[in-house]
Parts: structure tokens; sequence; C-alpha cells
């Protein structure tokens, strides 16, 4: 492969290249950056692209790799949404509100890979504070998709799932509150995992829904996305609600054996309405898993139907206190103002886009004296009655297979003028997150217009290795041949 | 009607920092007295992304003020979000717990008033919650210290209980008492580390139904809380008298002027929004913990009152004082060996040793000699090696040098004369120099026996056995 084909590679030929001093980080990176200012003006996925310290990184993990041991995401380029802290580097979440803000601490995620060596090319663009299903509501504009450029990457991690397709980073780091991993990887076709909930640590992400968000990559092989998803996962002090549960090496457990796993697939996911490419897929994914010697059985999800409104009750109600601190007090966007009520009024009107406004007033309505019992309290019920679904689904099979959004990539400015449309683009991820379960998003198909169709995995609490192993097996089977965006 | 013909209901909401190192979320220190934004970090100043950790010593030190006002300990408590914006709220929102709170139930029993019944507040709950910063006003801006930010706070919530503003001061002593006998908190009203809410209604006496409460907020002091609970029940029954109503209201205390004086509703009519707090987990507190907790507890103020009146025959008043203040009551504890006298010696402490504590304002490891010093000091009076006025120039002049008992009284030369032939020898010399005086005496003036043994005592320079000198003049003046 030629130095500038480099930015092609996936992360575990990297990091045999890498070892075997066949290439260096830096050239690996130069390669990921080039790419970037060639490729990034058609898509806007990033929002900050750090050429100056990635290099400095890269020459450290030169460094390092020149010896023995070094840890595994040493050299390998990624790029981070925007909504991770990051040390030095500005971090915006998309909003004007914290346009100007620099992080004086990192994520604990971006700490562990730093402290692996990672090379961080910058940050991503997202719907802003990570609410939206396109990206569209980024106050830096939106991020197009690059399988084609006038339909929307998805969201709310639209930046990272293009920067991925679009070969300008080896992975990235997305969220994923409602969907907002799986539905953009499935719109720019590639892997993306929402891990079990406390599997990684949310400390440093800026909190969306915080019972609902999980950190995961974005990777270009499933394989890959279990690379990463061991350097990411593990207790931290720092995150109370972080398991202290030993992390797998997810990559022995991709085997390629599925022989005998029970592939469950629920009858509510095949809803009217679904464009029929995405069910010919899927059904096709079902065939060849059926073929690698698994078994097909037919489960049912009940609750279904009300997941979305339990959703966007609970996520709305932990976002409105969670973005109640940007205030203009401390950091961020401050407006002039006579008093202190005036400083918040003026700074979060100026600061904040229509949906994030949207779903703080949806929010505090939830919770308001008088409907607590009736929104926020009934759907946390729901929720309950979400989580057992699963866990009877999960007595008679071992994973579950769904479309991972009901369309493909659709066109930009299509849904932005009806919310309640958008919201339906995660109808089937949604119950993943109230459930708090592991979702791996993979490519499955094309559909006619040559738009990437994605499959969801999912899985009981802690059970990452399954579906490791079942979309790995998949996708070694052959059954689907990835296509490169032309661009 | 008369204002008698009325009794006060009050609750009282005790918030109170707890003695911990580091904050209730984070790690930074709860020194006060920092410079401003000193001790603080992205947690307490409410930065993007950062998460709440609980400090596991706030939980035993809430669990121990649980167990020592023998409340109920929740094996399992949630945090909630309570919701609101204000400059010196970094994440606007506080943490807190609200439906389902650490303690529950639990009394607080006060001093007995010498009828042997000891007054009990009953207590709704104990919880823990986070501290706000602080706002500084000046001309042109308004500035913000975070160090206070993240501080852990208790709050004692009462039940309406308490009848009198007398009363509320009662209670809050003991709790005072109370939390500085567990080492849960200082109680330190110069330093922020205590406020309270007080709800007061009034109602005639020996009626059942409860009156209009008023809220009066954020009284820093015991002082301000009885002024402020006297000024309120005398208004709402001026109100009532005068045929008024009296409306549900939230009050402010206005120190200079002395009188609560209604806020503004839209100063406290806050829809709080309460939910639990989804980044931690429910609070749970193992048996095996709230029993170890239990093993490791004190001798409670109560406890050590009724130990000193029915061991040491002290009076209920006298045993209330020397409790009120744990190290005096260890000072107390720590004279006792060797001395048979324990309510001379708890006199000591309440006239001697408070007044040394009083005027020099230092705490009384450093204002009073070494409690076995004043032991020793005492076991000389009792043994009648000093006079009683002897000792108390020996005290005096011990708090200031530091020296011990028994160098002091040499030094100063105080040590008691019971030489019975020279103390004969001094009543003979004033029989012989004071011829009229004795002549009058005998004649039946028995008044003149007090200038015999003043005059006896002056000519042994005042350290003469006062009882030896009795027994001795008794007998020569009446030869």
């Amino acid at each position: 492969m030629a130095a500038a084909e480099l930015h092609r590679l996936t992360i575990a030929d990297a990091q045999s290249r890498l070892r075997k001093r066949e290439i260096s980080a830096v050239e690996l990176t130069r390669a990921c950056l080039d790419r970037i200012h060639a490729v990034d003006p058609k898509l806007n996925a990033f929002l900050t692209v750090s050429d100056k310290e990635a290099i400095e990184q890269a020459h450290a993990a030169d460094r390092r790799l020149a010896a023995a041991g070094a840890p595994p995401m040493c050299g390998i380029p990624l790029a981070i949404k925007d909504i991770y802290c990051t040390r030095g580097v500005r971090t915006s979440c998309g909003s004007r509100i914290l346009e100007t803000f620099v992080p004086p601490f990192d994520a604990t995620v971006v700490a562990k890979l730093r402290a692996e060596g990672a090379i961080f090319l910058g940050k991503t663009n997202l719907d802003e504070f990570a609410m939206g299903s396109s990206t569209e509501n980024s106050a830096f504009g939106p991020t197009r998709n690059p399988h084609d450029l006038t339909r929307v990457a998805g969201g709310s991690s639209g930046g990272s799932a293009a920067a991925v397709a679009a070969d300008e980073c080896l992975a990235s780091l997305g969220t994923d509150t409602g969907g907002s991993i799986r539905e953009p990887a499935s719109f720019c076709g590639v892997a993306g995992i929402k891990p079990t909930y406390s599997r990684v640590s949310r400390y440093g992400v800026v909190a969306y829904g915080s019972s609902l968000d999980q950190v995961g990559p974005f990777a270009k092989t499933v394989r890959d996305a279990a690379i990463v998803l061991r350097s990411l996962a593990g207790h931290d002090p720092r995150d109370s609600t972080s398991s202290s549960r030993p992390v797998p090496d997810y990559e022995r457990a991709l085997t390629g054996d599925v022989t005998g796993m029970r592939v469950g697939v629920p009858r509510e996911y095949l809803v009217e309405g679904m464009e029929p490419a995405i069910e010919n897929a899927v059904r096709g994914a079902l065939g060849r898993f059926e073929a690698l010697g698994a078994k097909k059985i037919e489960i049912s999800l009940p609750h279904t139907d009300y997941a979305i409104g339990a959703y966007y009750l609970i996520a709305t109600a932990e976002a409105s206190a969670n973005l109640a601190r940007y205030d203009g007090v401390r950091y961020g966007l401050r407006a002039s103002a006579e008093d202190h009520i005036a400083l918040y009024e003026r700074s979060r009107a100026a600061g904040f886009g229509a949906e994030v406004k949207r779903r703080i007033m949806l929010g505090t309505f939830a919770l308001s004296a008088g409907y607590y019992d009736a929104y926020y309290l009934k759907a946390m019920k729901v929720r309950t009655l979400i989580r057992r679904d699963f866990e009877r689904a999960f007595e008679q099979c071992d994973v579950i297979v769904t479309p991972v959004a009901p369309t493909t990539a659709f066109r930009l400015g299509e849904k932005m003028s009806d919310p309640l449309t958008m919201y339906l683009s995660d109808i089937f991820t949604i119950s993943v997150n109230l459930a708090g379960l592991p979702g791996l998003a993979l490519p499955c198909g094309y559909d006619d217009k040559n738009l990437p169709i994605g499959m969801q995995l999912i899985g009981p609490p802690f059970s990452e290795e399954s579906l490791f192993r079942a979309g790995d097996a998949y996708e070694r089977s052959g059954a689907f041949k990835p296509r490169r965006p032309a661009l | 009607m008369a204002t008698d013909a009325y009794e006060g209901v009050i609750g009282l909401e005790v918030h109170t920092h707890l003695m911990t190192k580091s904050k209730l979320f984070c790690g930074c220190s709860t020194a006060f007295g920092a410079p401003p934004n000193e001790n603080v970090c992205p947690v307490c100043m409410g930065m993007p992304g950062v998460l709440p950790v609980l400090n596991r010593r706030a939980v035993e030190l809430a669990v121990r003020t649980g167990l020592a006002a023998h409340c109920e300990i929740a094996a399992r408590s949630i945090f909630d979000r309570k919701s609101y914006f204000y400059p010196d709220l970094p994440k606007g929102y506080q943490i807190s717990q609200y439906e389902t709170p650490l303690c529950k139930g639990g009394y607080v029993d006060l001093p007995s008033r010498g009828n042997g019944e000891p007054r009990r507040i009953r207590l709704v709950r104990i919880h823990l919650e986070e501290d706000a910063g602080k706002n500084i006003h000046e001309a042109n801006a308004s500035l913000v210290d975070f160090n206070r930010s993240g501080v852990p706070l208790m709050e004692i919530v009462s039940e309406p209980d308490i009848r009198s503003a007398e009363e509320a001061g009662a209670y809050l002593r003991e709790l005072r008492a109370i939390l500085k006998y567990i080492e849960a908190s200082d109680v330190r009203m110069e330093e922020g580390g205590f406020r309270c809410d007080v709800n007061v209604s009034v109602r005639k006496r020996g009626a059942e139904k409860l009156g209009v409460k008023s809220e009066i907020k954020n009284l820093n002091s015991f002082r301000f809380v009885e002024k402020a609970i006297d000024y309120e029940v005398k208004r709402q029954i001026e109100v009532l008298e005068s045929g008024g109503k009296l409306a549900q209201e939230t009050h402010l205390w206005d120190p200079v002027r002395e009188e609560t004086r209604p806020m503004r509703s839209k100063e406290f009519a806050n829809d709080y929004r309460y939910f639990p707090e989804p980044d931690l987990p429910p609070l749970v507190v193992p048996a095996a913990m709230v029993d170890a907790i239990r093993r490791s507890m004190p001798e409670l103020p109560a406890d050590r009152r009724a130990r000193y009146v029915r061991d040491y025959g002290l009076s209920d008043y006298d045993a209330a004082v020397i409790i009120a203040e744990h190290e005096i009551a260890e000072y107390f504890d720590a004279m006792l060996p060797g001395l048979k006298n324990r309510k001379s010696a708890a006199n000591w402490v309440m006239t001697e040793v408070l007044r040394v504590v009083n005027e020099s304002a230092k705490p009384i490891a450093e204002a009073a000699p070494k409690p076995a010093e004043t032991g020793a000091l005492l076991r000389m009076v009792e043994e009648q090696k000093i006079s009683l006025h002897a000792a108390k120039a020996a005290f005096a002049a011990m708090c200031k040098s530091g020296k011990g008992a028994d160098a002091t009284v040499a030094e100063l030369g105080l040590a008691q004369v019971s030489d019975e032939s020279a103390i004969a020898a001094a009543c003979d010399a004033l029989i012989a120099a004071e011829p009229a005086k004795v002549a009058e005496y005998r004649g039946g003036r028995d008044k003149l026996f007090g200038f015999f043994v003043g005059r006896v005592m002056n000519s042994m320079g005042g350290k003469a056995n006062p009882a030896m000198i009795n027994q001795i003049l008794k007998r020569k003046l009446g030869g």
C-alpha cells in the first residue's frame, strides 16, 4: 500500500505494520491528516483538527513502538466526538454555548487512550449536546454522508461515523443515548457498538441523558471495534455507575464460530413502512447466520411501542438538569446582562439551538410538580417493562437481530421541520438504551440508491463478546462486500 | 385575650457541615479560610461531563448522627437532584436526598428541668446533601467563591414538637452537644457551618389543629433562631388577636432590625423538580457497617448527664452545664481520679475553669492547666494541705505558667501550716497581745471570735489550717 493510502488501513493491520516498523505512526498520522484536509471540506465531519498535536503524539508513539510492549492503541490515529472533554482542546458539544470552552481535564476514556499512545486527530461534529439523529442540529453546520453528499450522516455522532467511512481516521469515538452510535454507523456503512450501560466510564463525557448515555467506538470492521472497546472499557473510580467487572479480551472472542447460537427475531420490529431493501438485507443476514450454523427463533418484545415515548421523557428530564450548568457564570457563552436572571435567560437563549431548547422544555415539564407521576415516573415504569421484555427474550435466544433504522440515510433538511418523524429514526435502537444492553451495528447491504444498510445485534448485559463474535463471523463470511464511498 | 393563651408550634431544619477532610462528591479540601476558589476542581465547579463520587466518611458521620438521635438507618437510600438556578450553585442542581433519606425518625431528649422528665423532640429525618458556593457582592460586580461548593451538609429535620424560642434554643444546644460528642460536626456558626430554617405557627393552648405556618429561612446562629421565633410568635398572635388572617409565607430574618420580613414570592416560589440522581447508584449501608459504627459510638451527652446526676450526685443543672461542651466534660472526668468530693470538683469546673476558658476565648487545652494538675490541686484542698483561697491563687498562676500543682504551691509558698504547736504559739501570742478583747469575748461577745481567727491567720501569712485555728482558739479562749 502506498504511503498515501495508509489512512485506509484497519487497526488490526496498522497494529501489525507499526510493530514490524513497516510504517511509522507519523506516516500513518500524516496520511489521515492529508485525507482530512482533502475530503473534510465536503463532509464537515471535523469541528477541530489538531495537526500539530497529532504529529507530536505520533512522534512520541514511534518512540514507544521502537521498543517492545507498546500498548494496543499506540500510534493509532483516532477522531473523537466533540462531546468528550479533551485537555487543552476545545470541546464544543456542537453548541454555541460551549464554542470557546477548553476543558482543563481529559475524559477518562481520552486519558486511557492517551496513556496508550493513541493519536488524536481532532474533534468530530455532532448534533448539539448529542440531541438529534442527523447531525443537522450542530451549531456548526451538518455533516454530510460520504456515500451521498446530499444526505445526512445520521446522528448524533454523525461526524465520527462519517470520518471512519471516509477513511479520515482508523476509528473514532461516539456516544449513544438512543441510537447515536448505531444509527450513523448504519447510515455511513461502518461498525459501531453501544456497550452495556456501565461498561465504559462516562467521566468527562458531556452528559445528555445520564442513565442512558454510553461511550463506544466506530470502526471499519467489527474486529477493530472489539480492539478499541477493550481499551475503553473498565471500572473508573470517577464514575460511580461504572462496572467493576473485568474486561475480557474481546478480540479473542472472534472465533468465527456461531454454531448453535440462537438468533432471536422480534416480531414487533418488522414495522410497517420499513423500506423493503432494509427488510431484505436483514432477512439476508439472518439467512447467512443460519447458514453459519445459528438457529433462528421468533421472539416478542411487546412493549416496544412505548419505548420512544418513555425515552423522550427520561432523556429530556435528565437533560433538563444536565444542561442547567450552562448559565454563563463560569465558562462558555455569556451574554451581557444587568442581573443574574437576565444573564441566564440571555446566555441560554443565545447559546442553545432549537432542538436543545425543545428538549429542555420537555424535560422540565415532565419533572414539574403535579406532572412528575404522570410523566417521569410512568416512563420509569415503562422502562422496567421494556427491560423485562428483553430478560424474557434472552431466556429463549442469545442474540437479537434487528435493522438499525427503518430507513437509510435521508436527505439533508428532509426531517428537520418534523421532530416527531426524526424521533422515529431511533425506533429500533432506543429500547436498547432503556434496557442498558449492548447493541452492535454493522453493515449488511445497500439499497437501490447505493446507501448502506445496517443491522443491529442486541445481547444481554455484558455480552459484548457474543455480539462481536457474531458480527465478525458474518463479516468474515463474505456475505456482503463493503463499498468505499467515492469522494 | 392574653398572649399566653397561645402556644407556638415550631419545627427546625438544621443544616450543619460535617467534619470530613474532603468534599461530599470530590477530593477537594473542606478547609475554611482558603483564598477564593482555591479548593476547587472540575467536579465541584460543575464542569461539563463531571460525575460525583460519594465520600464514605460523610456517610459514616451521618450514620453516627442517626444512631445518636435514635433514628432508623435506611439500608438503601437515594440521592436526588434538586434543581434551581443560582450563581453559587454550579450544576444548576443540588445533589440532596428527597423521598428516601439516610436516617428516618428518631428523637432528641432535652435536659430535664428539675422535674426528672426529659422533653422529647422527635425528628422527621436526617439526610446528606452538598453545600453551594458563596456569592460576594461588590459595588459593580458579584463574584462567586466555590470553595464551599460540595462541602458535605447534613440536614436534620425535627417534627413541630418545639413550643417556644427557649425550647428551640435548648434543642439546638443539645443537638450541638451531640454532634460534637460524636465528632460529626463542629457546628461552626462563624464559618457558615450552621444554618437553620424555622417553621413557626401558633395555636390556642389545648387546640389540636395546627395554625398557618410561616417559614423563616437561613438563620445562622442560635441567638437569631430564638429571637426570630420570639418575634414571629408574637407577630402571629397579634395578627390573630386583631382579627387578621395569616398567610403561609416565607420570611427572612433581619438581624439588624431584629424582625422578620416576608420574601417576595419570586424569591422562593421554586419548583425544585426533584428526581433520582442518575449519576449515583442507591446508597446501600450494610447492617455490618451500622453495627461497627454503633460499637464505635462514644458516651452521648444525655447518658453522661444522667451518669453525673446518678453517680456523682450533681444537680440536673450542674450536670447540664458541664456536659454542654464535650471538652469541658472530658476535662471534668480527667480531673476526678483521686478526688473524693465530685460536687466540689464540679463547682471548680463551673467557676474557675469555665472562667479562664471564657476569658481567654481559647480552647480548654490552651486556657487551663492539664486536668490531672487541676485534680492534684483540688486534692491538696481535700487533704487540707492548702486552703481553698490558696488553691484559687495557685490555679491562676498555673494557667499562666503552665506549671504543675506541686511546683506552683511550693513556689508561691502556699502550703498550709497544720503544725499544731506553731498555730498554738500564734494563738498564745495573740491572746497575750489583746487582753482587753479577750476579756470582752470571755464576757460574752461571741462575735469577736472571727476577729481572733483573722488575726491568727494574718500572723501566719494566710497559710494556717483554718479548722485547726478554730479548734485551738476555742480551747484556749474558753479556758
